[in-house]
């Protein structure tokens, strides 16, 4: 059966996921608008390296986000001068790790269905004076429902299912950075099998459903992951 | 009569090459025969002294040794689902017993061969004092260990801050890295100011290399020993039952102390 904390692990990790969820619309949104839009050089470089996570091992990722992270690295002095200390092994951390690696199942779906939406419903708003947020949330946000629908549940679902990065900046703190995959490795590690198995039974159903409401209600099409 | 002699001479000749081809054929027929290779699990600590061990079994034996390195845990479960590793070199003296209990193991192969030595570390110099006082002192944010549950070091470091009644007041400043090479990463990159780690990753030559360090006396936690074992799968191999003897050649043991472990206590 699953001890408390097993469920512990559990709540820590959607309450990562869903935070991380929620920063990764706030800032893919206008992201994903721009590469949608855009006809800057840039864009092919700024694809590249919204993509890499896809591509990069999330050890790698993790162990460069706590080189970078540190005291001594780049964005850790940066954080330091801020006066919020270093950012791994805390929830903070956890969370802007998530971000940086999740962020290409939400950036990709967006872009994907700003480009569908094309350039004709924006024109016609203009004719009849619609401002660019205005259009943005009367034309763009109902049109590309689909698109925010698939992007927050893949980033959420992907979230839940880190483990190398988590691994690498976490620490493996009781309700701040122990998460449920990281749980999964401690008990097969220790030869606790059976309290793996629940846990990774819960994270199997989980992901079914998530997958599952995905294709059958949002009818979205089955790729590995919506690179277009 | 001169010809005959030299003809004689000739055969002679012609048979002692034919010996001596023979002969050096059957020695590396038989040296052929006899070189075989053994596939190695090696707790992750030990990988470094364990790869120049492995040049030195080598050398003197002819056989080979093919390491991979990972953690104990997983091995264990390798193992279980029929992996090929025919020796393994365990972090712990736990994981080898419970192999041997569950019949993966060749009776009576099981022995000590190295002790490990804990440390406290930090790559600022002057942090860590001789005596261990600044866990103590305090002044520090995160002190990092590898998880007591998983890895002996964290369980020896944890034995550490209670015999000097430090636990509780420690506790909440704990990272623990799931391994101690990753508790290794999290110190040397600064993230963590200090924390507990193998003696074997930060000394050189009988030194610890940069930081500052402690290096905690034995009395202070039990013995951490690290236990071989010669699994099911390599009954046969001559190579795997070499290696096991060669660990504990002088030549080996010297290795061995020199990367920061104790030896075993000759029974």
């Amino acid at each position: 059966m699953l001890t408390p904390a097993d469920i512990e692990t559990l709540l820590l990790t959607f309450k990562v996921a869903s935070l991380a969820t929620a920063l990764m619309l706030l800032l893919g949104t206008p992201l994903a608008w721009w590469l949608a839009r855009t006809r800057s050089g840039w864009k092919g470089i700024i694809n590249a390296v919204v993509a890499l996570p896809l591509v990069l091992p999330p050890t790698v990722l993790g162990f460069y986000l706590l080189v970078l992270m540190g005291p001594a690295g780049a964005v850790g002095k940066i954080t330091t001068w801020l006066g919020l200390g270093s950012l791994p092994f805390t929830f903070a951390g956890l969370v802007i790790a998530s971000v940086l690696y999740s962020m290409p199942f939400v950036v990709q779906p967006l872009q994907a269905s700003f480009t569908s939406i094309g350039a004709q419903p924006l024109e016609a708003a203009a004719t009849l004076r619609a401002g660019p947020l205005d259009t943005f949330f009367s034309i763009v946000v109902p049109l590309a429902k689909p698109g925010f629908m698939t992007g927050a549940i893949l980033g959420f679902a992907h979230t839940v299912g880190e483990f190398g990065v988590v691994l690498m900046v976490g620490g493996n703190i009781p309700d701040k950075t122990r998460v449920v995959s990281v749980q999964i490795y401690n008990h097969v590690e220790a030869l606790e099998y059976s309290e793996a198995h629940w846990l990774a039974g819960c994270l199997l159903v989980f992901s079914f459903s998530v997958l599952l409401v995905l294709y059958t209600v949002l009818k979205t099409q089955p790729v590995a992951h919506p690179l277009k | 009569m001169s010809f005959n002699c030299l003809k004689s001479l000739l055969l002679t000749l012609n048979l002692f090459s034919k010996s001596i081809f023979l002969t050096l054929f059957l020695v590396s027929f038989s040296a052929i025969a006899l070189a075989e290779t053994t596939l190695v699990a090696v707790a992750a600590n030990f990988g470094q002294p364990m790869a120049e061990i492995s040049g030195a079994f080598k050398k003197a034996t002819g056989h080979s040794a093919k390491l991979s390195l990972g953690s104990s845990g997983k091995f264990v479960a390798q193992f279980e689902s029929g992996a090929p590793f025919e020796v393994f070199l365990s972090a712990d003296n736990e994981k080898p017993l419970k192999l041997e209990h569950a019949g993966l193991t060749v009776p009576g192969s099981r022995f000590t061969y190295a002790v490990g030595k804990l440390a406290l570390w930090s790559a600022t110099a002057g942090l860590v004092d001789g005596q261990g006082q600044i866990l103590d002192k305090g002044g520090f944010k995160h002190l990092a260990l590898a998880d007591p549950k998983l890895a002996p070091y964290g369980a020896a470091a944890i034995e550490v801050m209670k015999n000097k009644g430090l636990l509780k007041k420690l506790q909440p400043l704990f990272v623990e890295g799931e391994n101690i090479a990753q508790t290794h990463q999290f110190v040397r990159t600064g993230n963590a100011e200090l924390g507990f780690l193998a003696l074997s990753q930060i000394i050189d030559n009988g030194k610890i290399i940069t930081g500052s360090g402690w290096i905690v006396p034995e009395n202070l936690h039990s013995p951490i020993l690290q236990d071989a074992v010669l699994l099911k799968t390599g009954e046969k191999n001559p190579a795997a039952s070499a290696l096991l003897q060669f660990l504990k050649s002088p030549e080996a043991l010297a290795i061995i102390e020199k990367y920061g472990y104790g030896l075993p206590k000759s029974k």
